[in-house]
């Protein structure tokens, strides 16, 4: 799931929740929110320049993290499983994250909802909630690992989304498959991931139909991303070997972000 | 840093030998640390440096235990660009380690330096030490006590290194991570070995400003 830390616990202010999120946040005032900030006297003293208040930090560190993203993709061993849990491992509460409170998380009318696929795929048309329900599902209980660091494991069940890619007569060669959400939420996935046995469309978590915190109607669980590149409230898919970027990658977060 | 005694004096040869032939020859002053165990010294600290204040901006989005680093002494801005600077630096530290590492048993330089290390030694000097009769007239030996602490912060480094590939990849390094005791046990793993490589740091530091001629040594040589 995505950023900011919000544990969903009755009782607590959702305000200073927010307050708390916000801290997270890079400054979008300040023109380099990568180097920005830092207080690197001791670098400075070291290397005799200051390598931190520069353009030429941003762009190396830009350059190494698709550098990084390269070696995650040959990392990546599209038959390797995440690791299974017992159901009797699932976290309660599952954490509700988020950079804005549940209070003004999307609440999508499942009766309007149509789930609308692009790009390089045969059959574009429009899904509804009941005909994506039709879909075999499996269910899988995994562990959800966040950027921040936190972890937790989660019950999902939902439809294989390399299973949905094939119907929908998809071009699996293509690179990157892109989502986007109710809120304008959007995250690029790389095909592989896409077709890993385990990334799933998620309906339901731990047996009840997916509720608003955690992204109804339909999220799409990635066990072997980081929660981030787990999009919730997801509305559209792209098929698209153009890199179109995403909420949090278009910050600075690693595109790649795999476990 | 300096290579100015480069070209004189054989870096890869072993200081035992490099001192005998000092000393026949009459040279003042014989090679302590070779070209090599100086170059990744300071590069080691300059990636050092920079794992361990972008890493507690990255633990302070989800703090371990009850404090959080203050945000002047991390680096990164927020977490976002504090991840930048892990994932670049981890490669510097990583890479320069390994070669470390394989220089250090290739040379017999951690055989010759940092062995044998015995309890009753490491008592005693670690008395010696702390009555003030500790002598550190011979920089090229370690004490009981140096030799215990540059052994302990190498496996510090080690493990700092593997724990945190551990929380990178714990789907596809999934074995190394059940070495750790599973995700969320390898990120207290991986939090004590930083503050056990802070703690050396501490002393480390202030051992090399007190004692004479100990940092010169780790720049030019000797």
């Amino acid at each position: 799931m995505r950023r900011i830390r919000s544990l969903l616990i009755p009782g607590v202010d959702t305000k200073l929740l927010v307050r708390d999120a916000t801290r997270l946040m890079p400054d979008l005032t300040r023109r380099r929110f990568i180097a920005g900030g830092a207080s690197l006297g001791a670098l400075t003293m070291l290397t005799g320049c200051d390598v931190v208040d520069s353009d030429a930090a941003e762009d190396v560190l830009k350059h190494v993290s698709k550098f990084n993203d390269a070696v995650q993709a040959a990392i990546f061993n599209p038959n390797t499983l995440a690791p299974t849990y017992p159901e009797s491992a699932v976290t309660r509460p599952f954490p509700f994250n988020a950079y804005y409170s549940l209070d003004e998380a999307p609440d999508i009318d499942g009766d309007d909802y149509r789930f609308e696929v692009s790009g390089l795929v045969e059959n574009k048309k429009a899904w509804t909630l009941a005909e994506l329900y039709a879909l075999p599902q499996v269910k899988q209980v995994t562990r959800h690992i966040c950027v921040e660091g936190w972890s937790a494991i989660g019950s999902w069940t939902g439809t294989p989304l390399h299973h949905f890619l094939k119907l929908i007569g998809a071009d699996t060669s293509a690179k990157y498959c892109w989502f986007r959400c109710a809120e304008g939420y959007t995250s690029p996935i790389d095909m592989p991931t896409a077709l890993h046995p385990q990334t799933q469309m998620t309906f339901r978590f731990a047996d009840e139909i997916l509720p608003r915190a955690y992204g109804y109607p339909m999220k799409i669980r990635i066990p072997t991303k980081l929660g981030f590149k787990n999009p919730k409230y997801v509305v559209a898919m792209e098929i698209t070997n153009d890199y179109m970027g995403g909420y949090w990658e278009d910050q600075g977060y690693n595109s790649f972000s795999g476990s | 840093m300096s290579a100015t005694t480069s070209a004189t004096t054989p870096d890869l040869a072993e200081p035992d030998r490099a001192d005998r032939q000092d000393r026949a020859s009459g040279a003042p002053r014989r090679m302590i640390h070779p070209l090599w165990v100086r170059l990744q010294h300071w590069i080691n600290a300059v990636a050092m440096i920079v794992m361990i204040m972008s890493g507690w901006r990255i633990y302070n989005a989800s703090p371990l235990f009850g404090f959080s680093f203050p945000n002047a002494i991390t680096m990164g801005g927020w977490l976002g660009g504090a991840l930048l600077w892990h994932f670049a630096a981890m490669w510097v530290l990583a890479i320069n380690g390994l070669i470390y590492l394989i220089l250090g048993i290739l040379t017999g330089r951690f055989r010759r330096k940092l062995l044998p290390i015995s309890a009753s030694g490491v008592i005693g000097d670690a008395r010696a030490a702390l009555t003030g009769r500790l002598a550190h007239d011979d920089l090229s030996k370690y004490n009981q006590v140096q030799k215990l602490l540059y052994t302990g912060v190498i496996l510090a480094g080690i493990i700092v290194v593997l724990s945190g590939a551990s929380i990178w990849k714990p789907v596809q390094f999934q074995w190394l991570t059940a070495v750790f005791g599973g995700y969320d046990i390898a990120r207290y793993v991986h939090f004590a070995a930083m503050a056990a490589i802070v703690g050396f740091l501490v002393v480390h530091v202030l051992l090399a400003v007190l004692v004479p001629k100990s940092l010169r040594a780790m720049i030019v040589g000797k």
